[in-house]
């Protein structure tokens, strides 16, 4: 017994070789490194609102005053059908998935150009870059949450809405599961093909609008004709965004087979994202 | 004794098109950006990449390391130390051959990694903790300790952003100091900060050793190698040419290069792609009677020319030499157009061959080895060349003033000086 111990203190011996080909995800790795998650996902919360005058009231202002704009805009003026709710609380409800989606997206697909100089100095596993940005999002997303529970409590007290709480909440944590994964599996495209084409940097911008557009952020799905609407369901933030006003909303835009699809889509972005940012992993601290 | 590290036909190869490239100026960078698409287009044209697009920067190497050995590895710029210490500490991968090491490498090439301006002294011993691999109640144990030896206390809740950069090197030496790895990797940080704090890593680095630990030591300085270092390998264009007690290792090191004593020729493929348009062709000494030699007497005056070939007119173009001693320390460093009737006469130059030469007046520098450096640059816009120790040489000072003694004169300098003696 005593010797089986002993053993056990060997220092443990690392082989560097040359890989080939498609690397298994190295999970052990990861969780050897879980502690250096925390402290990045840790350290962007920290830095985001540092030596700024409001704070961390920008993750609540942030989708507020887009509702704000967006309610004169679509709602007031292009007078957007919103599924019998007020436009208000119908554009928050989207924004807030898209604002989690699309911030994770944004930080994590620059989260290795941003942080060259550890990559390019020390060994650790890469994905922990994307992943505690992305994970860095959830805080925020938390705070803009409570902010909508007031809102919430606004409408259902001047009797504009009859809110209640009901078990389809309870399916949102799998939505935002869906939307951290979606941005995940996208992001780690991005980010390695960053480190070889500082395109990308440009193009990031532009895609999140995009797919913003893309995305019944602003608009009700409804507005999609019907023989659309699969091809449409290709977009899992569609999905997602549908879900959130399902689930705390009520409206008519459960699960059905189009979730099948969005589900399918971020799956295959997220596997494909891992393969692909692995495959390239060895090569970061040569080509950034 | 089994082996710490074990390098089996280590060998890394890089793409010259992917390497890093430096000095972009302004025109550059827009000329590049519009012809950017056509070379995007030419490269999915022919995407193998040929032989001659990359470079060998590590080949063949093996060597083995035993615990608690000190190991120095010294070589030129550009001679693989930083591939084989990039390659060690995990960063990169080999292209060929493995390297195996027994236990935690800890590396001095990572002072400050991660380190976050905005973020103060306390939160980033944390942050630099967890990414050079330290478990969270591993730094929470050694804080105070960290913080000691950093010297920076009453500073430790400040944003970093407000250290002063003597400050911040401590604060990020400090961790890395207290990661006690079983393997430690210093470069040449340490010729960054005081003499004070220098002289106290050199002093961690003594404790590590003694504590059993293995440490490789990578320096131009030779004579921390020699003080700090047993036995060395010494690298030449990615290969492993030697491993020798130290004291050998770093003669052979600093007599290579010079097969014709007193001169270096710089052969196309020592000459790197980002030097363009200037080409390095030659550095000789020569005496007063101008034969090229490598040793030269102190009561006589010497030249130093350095040979060129510019392929392109350039404008503000400064070729610089050095010269140092064999431990580090400069003794001057000067440009062919300091003068300034000099500088507005040759701050242009035409395409051509050409020779910048200058004399170093008799009686003036003391016995001893010394380096000679080059350099071509136009200030602060591109260095194009750079090789701080092109050649060495001797200088003897037979004749000299005061040699009816023979000690030691301590000093870089031996001046002839006018002296006065009278009664008083």
């Amino acid at each position: 017994m005593e010797k089986e111990a002993i053993l056990k203190v060997e220092p443990n011996t690392v082989v560097i070789r040359p890989t080939k080909g498609w690397m298994a995800i190295n999970l052990r790795d990861l969780w050897h490194y879980r502690e250096l998650i925390y402290f990045m996902t840790w350290r962007d919360l920290k830095v985001r609102y540092k030596q700024t005058l409001l704070g961390v009231s920008w993750a609540v202002l942030n989708p507020f005053l887009n509702m704000v704009v967006f309610s004169i805009f679509f709602g007031g003026l292009a007078k957007m059908p919103s599924d019998g709710i007020p436009y208000p609380i119908f554009s928050y409800v989207g924004l807030l998935p898209w604002g989690l989606f699309a911030n994770a997206l944004l930080n994590a697909s620059r989260s290795l150009y941003s942080n060259q100089n550890m990559v390019s100095k020390v060994y650790f596993p890469r994905l922990v870059l994307p992943l505690s940005s992305v994970l860095g999002g959830i805080v925020d997303f938390g705070i803009a949450f409570l902010v909508l529970i007031g809102i919430v409590l606004y409408y259902n007290l001047t009797g504009i809405t009859h809110l209640m709480l009901t078990w389809q909440m309870l399916t949102l944590p799998l939505y935002l599961l869906m939307a951290l994964g979606t941005a995940l599996g996208v992001a780690l495209w991005l980010s390695a093909l960053y480190v070889q084409y500082h395109d990308v940097g440009y193009i990031l911008p532009f895609l999140s609008g995009f797919w913003q557009i893309l995305s019944p952020v602003v608009y009700s799905t409804t507005l999609i004709p019907a023989k659309w609407q699969v091809l449409y369901a290709l977009n899992p933030m569609a999905g997602v965004v549908n879900g959130f006003r399902w689930a705390i909303l009520g409206t008519p835009t459960g699960p059905g087979p189009d979730l099948i699809i969005s589900t399918a889509v971020a799956i295959t972005l997220l596997i494909s994202g891992l393969i692909y940012f692995r495959r390239m992993e060895k090569t970061f601290a040569d080509t950034i | 004794m089994i082996p710490v590290i074990r390098a089996e036909n280590l060998g890394k190869r890089y793409h010259i098109g992917l390497a890093p490239q430096k000095y972009q100026t302004l025109s550059e960078n827009i000329t590049n950006a519009l012809s950017a698409p056509l070379r995007a287009i030419r490269r999915v044209q022919t995407p193998k990449m040929d032989a001659s697009d990359t470079i060998w920067a590590l080949s063949g190497v093996n060597f083995e390391v035993n615990q608690g050995q000190v190991l120095g590895i010294i070589g030129r710029n550009g001679a693989g130390k930083s591939t084989l210490l990039k390659i060690l500490s995990r960063i990169t991968e080999p292209t060929t051959g493995s390297l195996t090491i027994r236990g935690r490498v800890g590396s001095l090439l990572e002072v400050g990694t991660g380190f976050h301006p905005e973020l103060t002294g306390r939160e980033n011993i944390f942050l630099n903790g967890a990414i050079l691999s330290m478990k969270r109640a591993e730094i929470e144990s050694k804080f105070d300790e960290i913080v000691a030896f950093s010297e920076v206390e009453q500073f430790i809740d400040t944003p970093v952003k407000r250290y002063s950069s003597g400050m911040y090197l401590r604060l990020a030496f400090a961790v890395a100091a207290h990661l006690e790895p079983e393997i430690l990797v210093v470069d040449e940080v340490l010729a960054v900060g005081d003499a004070e704090f220098q002289k106290k890593c050199l002093g961690k680095m003594g404790d590590v050793a003694q504590q059993g630990r293995t440490v490789l030591f990578v320096s131009h300085n030779m004579s921390a190698i020699l003080r700090l270092t047993q036995e060395s390998l010494v690298l030449e264009k990615g290969q492993l040419v030697l491993r020798a007690p130290s004291s050998e290792a770093v003669d052979f090191y600093l007599s290579a290069g010079n097969t014709d004593a007193g001169e270096r020729v710089w052969d196309a493929d020592e000459v790197p792609a980002d030097a363009t348009p200037f080409r390095p062709m030659a550095l000789r000494l020569r005496d007063r009677t101008g034969n090229v030699v490598d040793t030269i007497r102190s009561i006589e005056p010497f030249t130093i020319e350095v040979e060129y070939r510019l392929s392109a007119p350039l404008t503000g173009l400064r070729i610089g030499i050095y010269i140092s001693t064999s431990r580090g320390e400069y003794v001057l460093t000067s440009f062919d157009i300091d003068d300034e009737l000099f500088y507005e006469k040759h701050v242009s130059r035409d395409a051509g061959h050409y020779l910048s030469r200058c004399t170093i007046p008799a009686d003036f520098l003391n016995g001893g080895r010394y380096l000679v450096g080059v350099n071509a640059s136009s200030y602060h816009v591109r260095r194009y060349f750079m090789d701080e120790q092109a050649l060495s040489f001797n200088v003897n000072t037979a004749g000299a003033p005061g040699m009816q003694w023979s000690e030691a004169r301590p000093g870089l300098v031996r001046p002839r000086l006018e002296w006065k003696i009278e009664p008083k």
